[in-house]
């Protein structure tokens, strides 16, 4: 009855509809939400990519629960009401089991409802801003305090910056992340006057007034550091100008949360040695599980081709889903998130990540320089961090945390000890 | 036990310092092992001192072997040594001390010592003494950046001795001013700080202003009496523009001199806490949903020394009168402060009159980006009167010709010379065969050909990113384009801006050239006023249509090339700047290059104009840009400079 | 004897037949019915479809009509879908919040009630003060007023701006593509108050409505349908009168109607005017099914696809505007959706999601260069409908009209 509906309800409008839609009982289906066309598909095709890889590799290790698993990849084409109809399409038509997806918040905040309410799984591989905890997500990807303060830390401790240069493309996640850095630089006893802030539209091209007010910065005698919150290709620009500046890691370095190997393959890294970037992964990680997986990567998509952290983030995310089905003997969505709490797994990096009650993972930071091949050398690793949904460094969601195991809440007020909601506010 | 502990690590230490002296630097290393492993700026300090105070002529060769993340600890025995690749994965491991090479191990029996630019910047503190007489200029010119980074007293004796034996004259430039600027901050003899800041006044740096910025760092304070020990910048007046009142009781709450405003959330709290049977001081609780009730219930609470009372107006203003607020120098001199404060004034005027100059040459640069991509527009749509939404395809594919160039010739200049005429002649082509296949056919119906432009617009995008894919592609600039020309260190512009700005002026040129002196030009102008009396003319009409479009399109190629160099190669890197130019031509007067250039020119200076007004939002700059456009266009319709008479068509 | 409209029109009624048809059905057939052969992500899109065929018949009366290429009419769609979304956030936001403060120990006032609000909605993008824009947000009745009145008034004076310095044909294009770009420019700051690059987010769930979105998707389906309807019959009414004739008049010769003593500006106004309130009623009622507005949607490109709806479906026929609209929407919706089968063509399989884009990119074409008429061209065919014979000459004195040639195609 099902697949009979499924089959319908294209064929009302499109009969050709019906033989795509057919669909086979005996899988597993995995829904892949990422964008194949539009501004995002540079960023989020090589996540469809892993996915690909990593269910090719399941299946010939067996499949799950003795079934094999089927990839339905959809376009969302960068278009984020879209994200929301395909979601429903996946969840609805399709029934997947699981979804793997996104990579912009408002991506995320356009599937949210419809995840929710239809309860489904969605995995989340990216660096984000926080203060979201919902039900029916996995973030596989960097809370705030797993990327954001630790390179701070860094910049504060180890590079002994004082003013600080907070540039950001103007959309929700530098926003954000730039208000937890003002709120913790202060705390941290930075003054007002030493933190400068800019936004720029995305792809932006001019950087070169940016750049100069940059360096007249350092006028005050104090040492200026830049955290750049500057996404895609955007970042091309900006570096060309900075070396084009002659700015040197040694006196202004920079951070960034949103350039890996991908972006740093788009251009010529001689003149941007030694400016930096915080991820939980990078490829020239030194391990054996790393080499391998790297491997896997260049023999299917070609040697030029390089791994990054949102990749590590599906690879880990991946896993976890199929331990904890075989462990929860099913793929339904309840007894699934059930057995994912506690869910441990190895890292590529070293060492192991687990799954928190608040759906979050709780990960080491590392702090990598850029080389000259375009790779970057891994110069500082941290403890474990645990990854955390509200920031504790803004008034507002310092009270707040997410346990959805005992408590049963996303949005718990630990002021007032009650839940503030259980489903999201987008 | 503590004493005795004590005791004994001073034994241990002096024991092993003795040790260190007559042993090599391996001692001294192994001493410090844990930090030098950890290598963090905070704790390193001990280990990089011991180094550099050991006296030993090897140290200056481990520690430069340090900083080039050269040194590897033996994971056996923690042992360091200098390390080189070898063969695969393994390293061949050279000891400090004798110099002498001690075997070859594998990678993994090693740990390859990383230290952070925080820890980097330290040992070149540290090297400097060794460095500043080293006569390999280059280490020289590294200590004078190691000083320069981290300017510290200590060294300004090392650098005053060796600027008598500076062989080089450029060196010994950048020591003596070095010297200038270590002596404001850090000499002990006051009259000298003075006459070094009154020295370098007219400096333009920004290590001068860095110099002379935190002599003139106040901190604002409040106290009882204006105390006399301290170099007081100003007294404030509270309720003054310089110190509000709010502003005023909130450094007295901070000094705690006074006590703080209860908030709102103090006295919800308050309240909550202090529920008594359902009433909160005389009200029902089910009544707190009001200001007003709540107040009453807080001053009921206050009145029963339960919570702190409220600070009303008249407190305030007793505790405002009751203080002194003031701003105090950290340097404790007068005459330096003084001193450093007349020459600020007198370089932060040249800065400011140099800071237009840079916002200008900026201005100029986006100007002449703007003119560029615009430039193949005022063929087609100018001359021609076609709304060609792909141009900006034209330009993605000049950039990609130029990264495909690229690939085949690996010299960067040979290639750019290269892809430019290849640019020219892919897109020329393309034009050609555009206007060939579709155009012609629309001539009478210019808002269709909008359509089938775009059309082919989001075709070739998609066509682009799959033979590309979605990446953005490197296309670099030869190495003689790196870095910038520097007039000073506020005014500077990168030689690519400066290579587009004299590309752009080149096409302006080519383009007169070929409209007033060529019989093609003749012929376009002819065709574009009137087709008909044109053809009667023996000019072949689809001909010269066809050869301006292809130019225009050949033009938008190379401006491809340009603007890959300067900024990223990706499918849709034409989206960025279709808009843009359709302004930059409709806004400068259709028809007419100077017009183009006057668009440009006014928009390029305009964006600039607003981003210097609001630096923190260079968006707000774009959306502002493009309003004061629409608002232009209603004064002048026909742009900045409209054609007349005939040539206006209608 | 005047005829009745209807009888002049008989379009509509054939129109309305179609339109409560395909309502009826797709009620009957859906998941909130419970026969469930369409799936609700699929009403969904109905629905959407709707409400872009009810814009593409706003954009055909002021591109297709009164010959005035707006490259704007998706701002107005977006501003009234914000406009709505206003309420939708603040309402929802607030039922979360009372009821989470009502478990304190001490009743909120008012203004703790409406910073909690302020901090839900704008605190994930760093604020939590609302801005002035959303004074009237708590008021449904208030925003449904916006809703028209916003974009209204910007239309107003934009088209007072822009007609009274007679701006016309391909620079209007180019003035009212800038004007959507700045307006989406300024959307996507955050200072502007609209949360944004993120938008206004999760507007699918009406506040204190409990029941599913299968059964929400519907009322939408009907809500859409019946503006669909009304908007078609205005429009169709407008078209044949004295009014419609003036409005083509315009269309071909602008200044033999200025001579004739009409006042053009007034005309091209209130047209401009008038579309754009349909226009943000039909975004109104698109982004609650879409769940999701934010400056994106406006972007130039929207306005430009369009244009191109309404080309493909047929200019100047306000059947061909819903026709093209809902054509090449669906179809879009088909092939990105992974639906398409691959074509393997032995050394080359063609995947649809790489090569959709560019078979719509070259059939922008092939209809204008082929068919200019467009889809609705081919209901010529059947209705013998005849253009009148003017032995080649062209059919309107316009350098842009059809030639005859053209028309006959």
């Amino acid at each position: 009855m099902k697949s009979l509906k499924s089959t319908l309800a294209g064929s009302v409008v499109f009969a050709a509809i019906a033989t795509a839609a057919l669909s086979a009982e005996d899988t597993i289906k995995v829904g892949v939400l990422h964008s194949l066309s539009g501004t995002m598909a540079i960023s989020e095709t090589t996540l469809k990519d892993t996915m690909l890889m990593l269910i090719d590799q399941q299946n010939a290790k067996g499949g799950l629960l003795g079934k094999q698993l089927e990839a339905v990849v959809v376009d969302p084409a960068s278009d984020w009401p879209l994200f929301a109809e395909k979601a429903r399409e996946l969840l609805t038509v399709h029934e997947v089991d699981v979804i793997f997806g996104n990579w912009t918040s408002v991506s995320r905040k356009s599937v949210l409802p419809v995840i929710e309410e239809l309860n489904g799984l969605l995995f989340y591989p990216v660096q984000y801003e926080g203060e979201e905890s919902s039900k029916n997500v996995f973030y596989t990807g960097a809370a705030p305090n797993q990327q954001a303060i630790p390179a701070t830390d860094y910049f504060l401790e180890e590079l002994g910056v004082e003013k600080f240069a907070l540039l950001g493309t103007d959309y929700v996640y530098p926003r954000t992340t730039n208000n937890i850095l003002e709120s913790y630089l202060k705390q941290k006893g930075i003054a007002d006057a030493d933190i400068f802030v800019n936004y720029t539209p995305f792809g932006h091209s001019d950087w070169s007034k940016i750049v100069s007010d940059v360096v007249a910065l350092g006028e005050d005698g104090k040492k200026v550091g830049v955290i750049s919150t500057i996404n895609g290709d955007a970042n091309i620009g900006f570096y060309k100008e900075l070396a084009a500046a002659g700015v040197s890691a040694d006196d202004i370095p920079v951070v960034a949360f949103s350039v890996g190997e991908e972006e740093l393959s788009g251009l010529d890294t001689a003149n941007l040695v030694g400016h930096l970037a915080a991820w939980n992964y990078f490829q020239s990680a030194d391990t054996d599980v790393n080499a391998e997986f790297v491997e896997t990567w260049k023999a299917t998509m070609g040697d030029e081709r390089v791994t990054n952290d949102p990749m590590e983030a599906h690879f880990i995310g991946f896993n976890m889903w199929v331990n904890a089905a075989t462990e929860a003997g099913s793929t339904e969505v309840d007894a699934v998130r059930a057995a994912m709490y506690g869910q441990e797994f190895p890292n590529l990096t070293g060492g192991t990540a687990v799954m928190l009650p608040n759906h979050h993972l709780a990960k080491p930071v590392l702090i990598g320089e850029i080389q000259e091949d375009g790779q970057f050398d891994i110069i500082s690793e941290t403890d474990v961090v645990p990854g955390d949904a509200w920031t504790d460094f803004l008034p507002e969601s310092a009270v707040l945390k997410s346990d959805w195991k005992d408590l049963g809440c996303g949005m718990y007020n630990t002021e007032t000890e009650s839940c503030v909601q259980t489903l999201s506010n987008y | 036990m503590l004493r005795l502990f004590l005791a004994g690590l001073a034994i241990l230490f002096a024991c092993l310092n003795a040790n260190a002296q007559d042993g090599g630097l391996q001692p001294i290393l192994q001493d410090h092992q844990e930090i030098i492993v950890k290598s963090s700026r905070k704790t390193i300090k001990p280990a990089i001192d011991a180094l550099a105070a050991s006296g030993l002529p090897q140290a200056q060769v481990m520690l430069e072997t340090w900083v080039a993340k050269d040194m590897w600890m033996r994971k056996s025995d923690g042992l360091f040594f200098a390390g080189k690749m070898a063969e695969g994965r393994s390293y061949e491991l050279t000891d400090f001390d004798t110099g002498k090479v001690v075997g070859t191990f594998e990678k993994s029996d090693l740990k390859q010592l990383k230290p952070n630019s925080g820890v980097r910047a330290m040992i070149g503190t540290a090297l400097v003494q060794f460095q500043l007489t080293d006569p390999d200029r280059k280490k020289r010119l590294a200590a004078l950046k190691s000083i320069q980074r981290d300017p510290e007293g200590a060294l300004l004796e090392p650098l005053r001795a060796s600027i008598e034996d500076e062989p080089d004259v450029d060196l010994k430039a950048q020591k003596q001013r070095l010297e200038r600027l270590l002596t404001i901050g850090y000499d002990e003899d006051v009259a000298a700080r003075v006459a070094a800041i009154e020295e370098m006044s007219n400096d333009l740096g920004v290590d001068v202003r860095a110099a002379l910025n935190p002599l003139v760092a106040t901190s604002r304070k409040t106290a009882a009496d204006l105390p006399s020990d301290v170099n007081v910048a100003i007294i404030l007046e509270p309720g003054s523009e310089a110190l509000s009142r709010d502003d005023a009781y909130h450094l007295l709450v901070a000094s705690d001199l006074a006590a703080p405003h209860v908030l709102p959330d103090d006295i919800r709290l308050a309240l909550a806490a202090n529920i008594d049977g359902g009433r909160v001081g005389g009200v029902p609780v089910a009544q707190l949903n009001k200001t007003t009730a709540r107040a009453q219930a807080y001053s009921t609470l206050a009145e029963a020394g339960i919570v702190p009372a409220l600070v009303t107006e008249a407190d305030i203003d007793m505790a405002l009168g009751a203080h002194v607020f003031f701003e105090t120098y950290a340097e404790p001199s007068v005459e330096v402060t003084a001193a450093a404060e007349k020459a600020l004034k007198k370089i932060e005027r040249k800065v400011g009159l140099n800071q237009t100059l840079d916002l200008t040459l900026d201005a100029v640069s986006l100007a002449s980006i703007y003119f560029l991509a615009a430039i193949g527009l005022a063929i087609t749509f100018g001359v021609m009167g076609v709304i060609n939404m792909a141009h900006g395809e034209f330009i993605m594919m000049g950039a990609y010709t130029g990264y495909v160039v690229q690939q085949y010739v690996p010299d960067h200049t040979v290639s750019i010379i290269v892809a430019i005429p290849m640019a020219f002649a892919v897109t020329f082509a393309m034009g050609v065969a555009m206007e060939r296949l579709v155009i012609r056919w629309l001539y009478a119906r210019p808002l269709e050909t909008l359509l089938a432009t775009f059309g082919i617009s989001i075709a070739l995008q998609q066509l682009a990113k799959n033979i590309f894919g979605t990446q953005a592609r490197p296309l670099t600039a030869p190495g003689w384009l790196d870095g910038a020309w520097v007039m000073n260190d506020v005014v500077s512009i990168s030689y690519i801006r400066i290579a587009i700005f004299v590309l752009a002026l080149i096409f302006l040129g080519m383009f007169l050239y070929i409209m007033k002196r060529t019989r093609l030009g003749l012929e376009m102008r002819a065709v574009t006023q009137n087709p008909r009396m044109a053809g009667s003319m023996g000019i072949n009409p689809g001909r010269v249509n066809m050869l301006t479009f292809g130019l225009g399109s050949g033009i938008a190629g190379i401006a491809g090339v340009a603007i890959g160099l300067f900024a990223k190669v990706t499918s849709d890197l034409g989206n960025d700047y279709i808009v843009q130019s359709f302004m930059t031509v409709v806004v400068g007067g259709v028809g007419n290059i100077w017009g183009a250039l006057a668009g440009a020119g006014m928009i390029g200076f305009l964006q600039k104009g607003i981003e210097w007004m609001n630096p923190s939002n260079t968006l707000a700059a774009q959306t502002y840009m493009i309003i004061f456009i629409i608002i232009f266009i209603q004064f002048r319709p026909r742009g900045i400079i409209a054609l007349k008479g005939r040539a206006a068509g209608d | 004897m005047e005829r009745s409209f209807v009888a002049k029109n008989p379009s509509v009624l054939v129109f309305l037949t179609i339109l409560s048809l395909f309502t009826l059905g797709v009620t009957v057939l859906s998941e909130g019915f419970g026969i469930g052969v369409i799936s609700t992500s699929f009403v969904k899109t109905l629905g959407k479809t709707l409400c872009l065929c009810l814009i593409a018949v706003a954009m055909d009366l002021v591109w297709g009509f009164t010959g005035i290429l707006s490259l704007g009419h998706f701002a107005f769609f977006g501003l009234g879908g914000y406009m709505i979304g206003m309420w939708l956030m603040y309402e929802r936001t607030r039922l979360i919040v009372v009821e989470s403060l009502s478990q304190a120990d001490i009743p909120p006032t008012p203004a703790e009630v409406v910073d909690a609000i302020g901090t839900q909605i704008f605190g994930v993008v760093g604020s939590s003060e609302f801005p002035l824009i959303w004074s009237f947000s708590h008021s449904l009745t208030l925003q449904l007023i916006l809703v028209v009145v916003v974009p209204g008034l910007l239309a107003l004076i934009f088209g007072w701006l822009a007609f009274r310095s007679r701006v016309t044909g391909v620079y209007l294009s180019i003035l009212t593509q800038a004007m959507t770009l700045a307006l989406a420019l300024y959307l996507f700051q955050n200072d502007s108050g609209l949360r944004g690059n993120n938008g206004l987010s999760g507007l699918q769930n009406l506040p204190g409505v409990t029941v599913s979105q299968d059964v929400v998707s519907l009322w939408f389906l009907w809500a859409s349908a019946l503006a669909l309807g009304l908007g078609y019959m205005l429009a169709a009414w407008i078209v044949s009168g004295k009014f419609g004739s003036v409005l083509r008049g315009i269309r071909d010769n602008e200044a033999r109607v200025r001579f004739l003593g009409y006042s053009v500006e007034a005309y091209k106004l209130a047209v401009f005017t008038l579309t754009a309130c349909i226009a943000a009623i039909a975004g109104a009622l698109y982004y609650p099914q879409a769940g999701i507005i934010n400056p994106e949607e406006m972007a130039p490109i929207a306005s430009i696809y369009l244009a191109v709806w309404v080309a493909i479906g047929g200019r100047g026929r306000l059947y061909g505007a819903v026709i093209g609209a809902a054509f090449v929407s669906l179809l879009s919706t088909w092939f990105t959706g992974g639906q398409a089968p691959d074509i393997p063509l032995g050394f080359y399989t063609i995947k649809w999601v790489d090569w959709w884009q560019v078979l719509l990119g070259v059939s922008f074409v092939l209809v204008t260069l082929f068919a200019p008429q467009g889809i609705g061209g081919l209901f010529d065919l059947y209705s013998n409908q005849r253009h009148p014979d003017r032995h080649g000459a062209n059919l309107g004195p316009d350098e842009g009209a059809l030639r005859e040639k053209e028309a006959s195609l």
